[in-house]
């Protein structure tokens, strides 16, 4: 049961534990039991929802912003990444094979903000070597969900 | 003016599934639950093939059976999913869809006056295409209390000296009922006994929800006078690619790529190469799909439980066929007041053949965000029917 529920709440996680028991066949202390399992694990580390917020007045800048750093003797880039992701400001870290060494997505309010976090907090690290910062200009699809899809549907009685 | 028509064409019914939805597309709010097609699009890397194809020029006919590569992967296909081995190159037709196998199968089979059993509730186009091909369908009434399979006694009962050819549709439109291997052990006695040759239509068989799809034609005895129909369409959400096939005997299969090649020449060739792409490497989003419909499913049983509505629970295709037997009225009558008060589309039972009267075909190939808004409308409707009666 464990894949397919967490595939049915990766992609909805406002399901009831009700609502999840009839889709997978299970009952519900079955059910309820496994997520609290899934998150004492650490497997479910939170629920969020996913937000166009370009449909809403509030203003965002979003940043991936590439960074090259100098690896630590017995800590590789563990320490350094730990480090960075303590910025609230800071969505995401990822170690990246390729050209550079860390991935982060960054959320800022203005894209002055998001320069200020460049410039003065993350270039200024002692081990990171150099940045490259690429704002985001349109989401078109996000975490699987296309943005302004037309979801009409087009079939037609035919037989 | 002389009259231009046949009379065999004029005397067939028109289908009594379209009958409400040009309605639905009118009327605002409206949910409908009618469409028998899945609500998925093509998988992408399946429709790139397609796309790949035509960017290299692939836009000329394929031989009339069709790509010898299709074909492989057909046999490839089958024999991983139900061990039979057809051969590429003299059992196996790549159609225009199912629905035309199922018609140059009847005409390539049928002799004037054989008769053809048809049991029902089942897909609407069988009765036609017999009546056109020559053939006196005779129908099989299925019984809800059999969960609408076919048994070797009904099987039996409806076998003349003339009976021929034994449709076999199954998991089935419109009921979702399917048939498991000791329910066809049972009528391959019947069918061996009387010598009778089947047409077995299995468009639905990647969507079963209790076991795998087991073939007719697997059992012992049975591939020699089985015609196996099958297609892309509900497997891999491929409706409008128009590609299905048939696989069976030779002479026959021959027999049927004769008319085939007169009538249509070959199947769509850009489909063709797209279809081989979905058999070689489909399985995984077939997977996906079944996994979604069957959760569906478990939601409308839920919701029927819980408005106390009699449905035998059916584990094949993507249609549950509840019973409206209760009301006092008949499917035509339930189904034009669902519309009217409740805005929500379904198709009558008897537009599958008469022994579908008192029930209701829900296809779930909709969204279950759709799904739970209907059953709340059908639910309230379901009630205010109740308290109409008391």
């Amino acid at each position: 049961m464990r894949e397919e529920l967490l595939a049915l709440i990766e992609k909805n996680s406002r399901l009831g534990i009700n609502e999840i028991a009839v889709l997978l066949g299970k009952d519900e202390i079955s059910v309820a039991n496994e997520i609290a399992a899934l998150e004492a694990e650490g497997v479910i580390c939170g629920y969020a929802t996913l937000i166009n917020w370009e449909k809403t007045n509030v203003d965002k800048v979003t940043a991936l912003i590439e960074v090259r750093v100098t690896p630590q003797r017995g800590q590789g880039f563990d320490s350094i990444a730990e480090r960075i992701l303590q910025y609230p400001e800071v969505q995401s870290v990822y170690l990246i094979s390729g050209g550079y060494d860390l991935m982060l997505i960054l959320e800022g309010k203005t894209l002055k903000e998001v320069s200020n976090f460049v410039s003065y907090k993350l270039s200024t690290l002692e081990s990171v070597l150099s940045t490259a910062t690429h704002f985001i200009l349109k989401k078109y699809k996000d975490f699987g969900t296309v943005f302004n899809s037309n979801n009409e549907d087009e079939r037609e009685m035919i037989v | 003016m002389r009259n231009p028509l046949a009379d065999k064409v004029v005397d067939i019914k028109p289908s009594g599934i379209r009958k409400f939805f040009d309605v639905v597309s009118e009327m605002k709010d409206a949910i409908s639950l009618g469409v028998g097609e899945p609500n998925f699009d093509t998988p992408w890397h399946i429709r790139e093939e397609g796309i790949g194809s035509l960017q290299k020029g692939k836009t000329y006919y394929t031989s009339n059976a069709g790509l010898k590569e299709l074909k492989t992967e057909i046999c490839n296909y089958i024999s991983r999913t139900q061990n039979i081995q057809y051969d590429a190159i003299t059992e196996v037709l790549v159609t225009v869809g199912g629905s035309e196998a199922i018609d140059m199968g009847l005409r390539a089979m049928i002799n004037p006056g054989d008769e053809v059993l048809i049991p029902q509730p089942s897909y609407v186009s069988y009765e036609p295409c017999a009546i056109l091909a020559g053939a006196k369908p005779v129908i099989i009434n299925l019984k809800a209390e059999n969960e609408f399979r076919l048994t070797a006694q009904e099987l039996e009962e409806a076998i003349t000296e003339k009976t021929k050819i034994l449709i076999l549709p199954f998991p089935n439109n419109p009921t979702g009922a399917i048939m498991e291997r000791s329910d066809l052990e049972a009528i391959r006695e019947v069918i061996l006994k009387h010598d009778i040759y089947v047409m077995s239509d299995e468009i639905y068989s990647e969507l079963t929800y209790k076991g795998k799809h087991v073939s007719i034609a697997s059992l012992p005895g049975m591939q020699e006078r089985t015609i196996l129909i099958n297609g892309f369409s509900k497997a891999y959400a491929m409706t409008g690619w128009r590609l299905g096939y048939a696989c069976g005997p030779k002479n026959i299969i021959g027999q049927m790529t004769k008319i085939h090649q007169f009538a249509i020449m070959c199947a769509p060739t850009t489909s063709q190469y797209a279809a081989v792409e979905a058999l070689k490497n489909g399985d995984p989003d077939v997977e996906m799909m079944r996994n979604e419909y069957n959760q569906r499913r478990r939601f409308l049983m839920n919701a029927f439980r819980e408005m106390k509505l009699e449905c035998f629970e059916p584990y094949g295709a993507f249609y549950v066929f509840p019973c409206i037997k209760e009301f006092g009225m008949t499917s035509d009558e339930f189904a034009t007041r669902f519309l009217e008060e409740e805005k929500v589309a379904a198709v009558p039972g008897t537009a599958f053949g008469d022994c579908g009267e008192g029930f209701l075909r829900i296809s779930y190939a909709y969204s279950l965000e759709r799904l739970k808004e209907a059953m709340e409308r059908m639910a309230r409707f379901v009630n205010k029917l109740r308290e109409e009666q008391k």
